[in-house]
């Protein structure tokens, strides 16, 4: 199949982009369309032109890397599919696609399809992590956990940071991503020592970075490629209002000998 | 969706101590990078294993050791080390952008991955081994006068990244067939032809093999260098697993 591609190229986050066309022909539409992309990019270096920089690493949809806006559509218009698990048989020959990066203040562009996605970092680092010991393995019974708070917690585990929730939400609103890096944890008995500071802190850093606030449009979970459901964000909002309303811990004087 | 055995299944890795301290002071490898914790083969699930263990019951005792028995100086990137390392990928850089050649750093990449693919896959004989160390330095030779990176050293250039990876590749790869040649027996991933049973069974030969080959990196096109670390078991003793 022959395609036209209107690629977007932005030499660095300070000079201006704009879409550049480029034909793409003899596409197989047994092709990945990053392995589309890496055809095109090979075809550029070898007219001696600089290829276009794109995100990948796994290519099998589970480690959040790629980041395309097709069709205006983070990930494709392919329901619950990361663009790497996106094929061209999905494709009409003839057809014009628009590859674009995501699109956000919080995601500054680095180079052409490539964003900066640290602010994700930095939520994390605020709070998305538990305090446990090293050492021998604990005892594996030792935390019962029932299979419906098991079941809860996997589903918000699957999301893989990718960014496509902040692409195409109106605000460039973080909520989805944010809301499932919280209840993972939140929902499960080895994330409770720091709930409350959990939920607080990430949320800060979330309004920190410049990510805008929801307003329940749904979008996110539309394109999600983990299909991560909006009731996380409810869950999270609850788990908010209550830290707000259990208020600080007062700081012990003294503290402990360490 | 191409199935095919990953690099996961070359059972090697970078050398470490029993710490899991690389050769350089302070750099730990742990999980599948390093060589440690499996055999000739990989078995089910190894490679998790391999990253729980090492993080979880190695680390936390061996760094700590590290950081409490050492005092890291603070240096400078004026320090005369970080200058010859800044300048030598600088010397990198510049060689790789000044090539301006007709094939691009893929095209060289899929050439050595179908050599290996080809001679150095799951069989192996003397002669496929030997046709690579023959290709391969053949085929470095070409890369680095007719290899084309587009764009500059100055900004993100995937192109190059992907340059600078295929050079080490094929460093590398050469080092795999020399290795594979090298060990007259088939053990576990490596299966060389000439070695199997009546059967068609891996054919061990622990009287001359029965050792770990740790290759010191000597600098491009020298001979690496080997040192034997011999497997001695004391509780369980060597023996041949039947699948059938």
């Amino acid at each position: 199949m022959n395609l036209t591609l209107k690629i977007w190229r932005q030499k660095n986050a300070a000079s201006p982009g704009c879409l550049e066309t480029h034909e793409a022909r003899d596409v197989s539409p047994d092709m990945s369309f990053l392995e589309m992309l890496d055809m095109v990019n090979e075809r550029l270096v070898a007219g001696g032109q600089e290829p276009f920089v794109f995100d990948s690493d796994c290519r099998e949809g589970i480690c959040g890397t790629c980041s395309l806006v097709i069709n205006g559509v983070p990930h494709g218009s392919r329901k619950g599919t990361t663009v790497c698990q996106l094929h061209m048989r999905h494709f009409q020959d003839g057809q014009t696609i628009t590859v674009e990066p995501w699109r956000a203040r919080a995601f500054p562009i680095v180079k052409d399809l490539i964003v900066d996605r640290a602010a994700f970092d930095r939520i994390m680092l605020a709070g998305g992590f538990i305090s446990v010991n090293t050492g021998n393995a604990p005892e594996a019974n030792a935390l019962p956990v029932s299979k419906e708070i098991a079941d809860l917690a996997m589903d918000a585990a699957a999301c893989i940071g990718c960014g496509a929730c902040v692409a195409v939400c109106k605000n460039a609103s973080a909520m989805l991503f944010v809301a499932a890096k919280v209840s993972h944890l939140n929902y499960l008995p080895q994330g409770q020592a720091e709930k409350d500071r959990r939920v607080k802190n990430m949320v800060l850093q979330m309004d920190q970075e410049g990510f805008g606030n929801c307003t329940v449009t749904g979008s996110c979970e539309a394109v999600c490629p983990k299909e991560i459901s909006l009731d996380f964000i409810a869950k999270m909002n609850r788990d908010y209002a209550v830290a707000v309303v259990k208020g600080e811990l007062k700081k012990s004087a003294a503290g402990g000998t360490g | 969706m191409r199935i095919y055995p990953a690099v996961h299944y070359t059972m090697g890795g970078t050398w470490v101590d029993y710490g899991l301290m690389s050769t350089l002071p302070g750099l730990f490898i742990i999980g599948e990078a390093n060589f440690s914790d499996h055999g000739a083969n990989r078995l089910g699930a190894s490679g998790l294993m391999q990253g729980l263990a090492d993080g979880y019951f190695i680390l936390p005792y061996t760094i700590g050791h590290y950081f409490a028995s050492t005092k890291p100086e603070k240096i400078p990137v004026g320090h005369a080390e970080f200058k010859k390392a800044e300048e030598g990928v600088r010397q990198f850089t510049r060689r790789l952008l000044s090539i301006n050649g007709k094939r691009s750093a893929t095209s060289f990449h899929k050439e050595l991955g179908r050599l290996m693919w080809e001679n150095c896959g799951m069989a192996r004989t003397r002669q496929s081994l030997e046709t690579n160390l023959k290709r391969i330095p053949e085929l470095r030779e070409e890369f680095w006068k007719n290899v084309k990176v587009t764009g500059s050293g100055e900004e993100l250039n995937q192109n190059l990244e992907h340059a600078g990876r295929v050079a080490d590749f094929l460093e590398f790869a050469e080092l795999l067939c020399l290795d594979a040649l090298h060990r007259e027996e088939s053990c576990g991933g490596h299966f060389r032809v000439e070695h199997q049973t009546e059967d068609g069974e891996a054919k061990r030969d622990d009287a001359n093999f029965a050792y770990v080959a740790a290759w010191e990196f000597k600098g491009p096109d020298k001979k690496p260098e080997l040192h034997k670390e011999p497997l001695v078991y004391e509780e369980v003793h060597l023996a041949t697993r039947s699948y059938k």
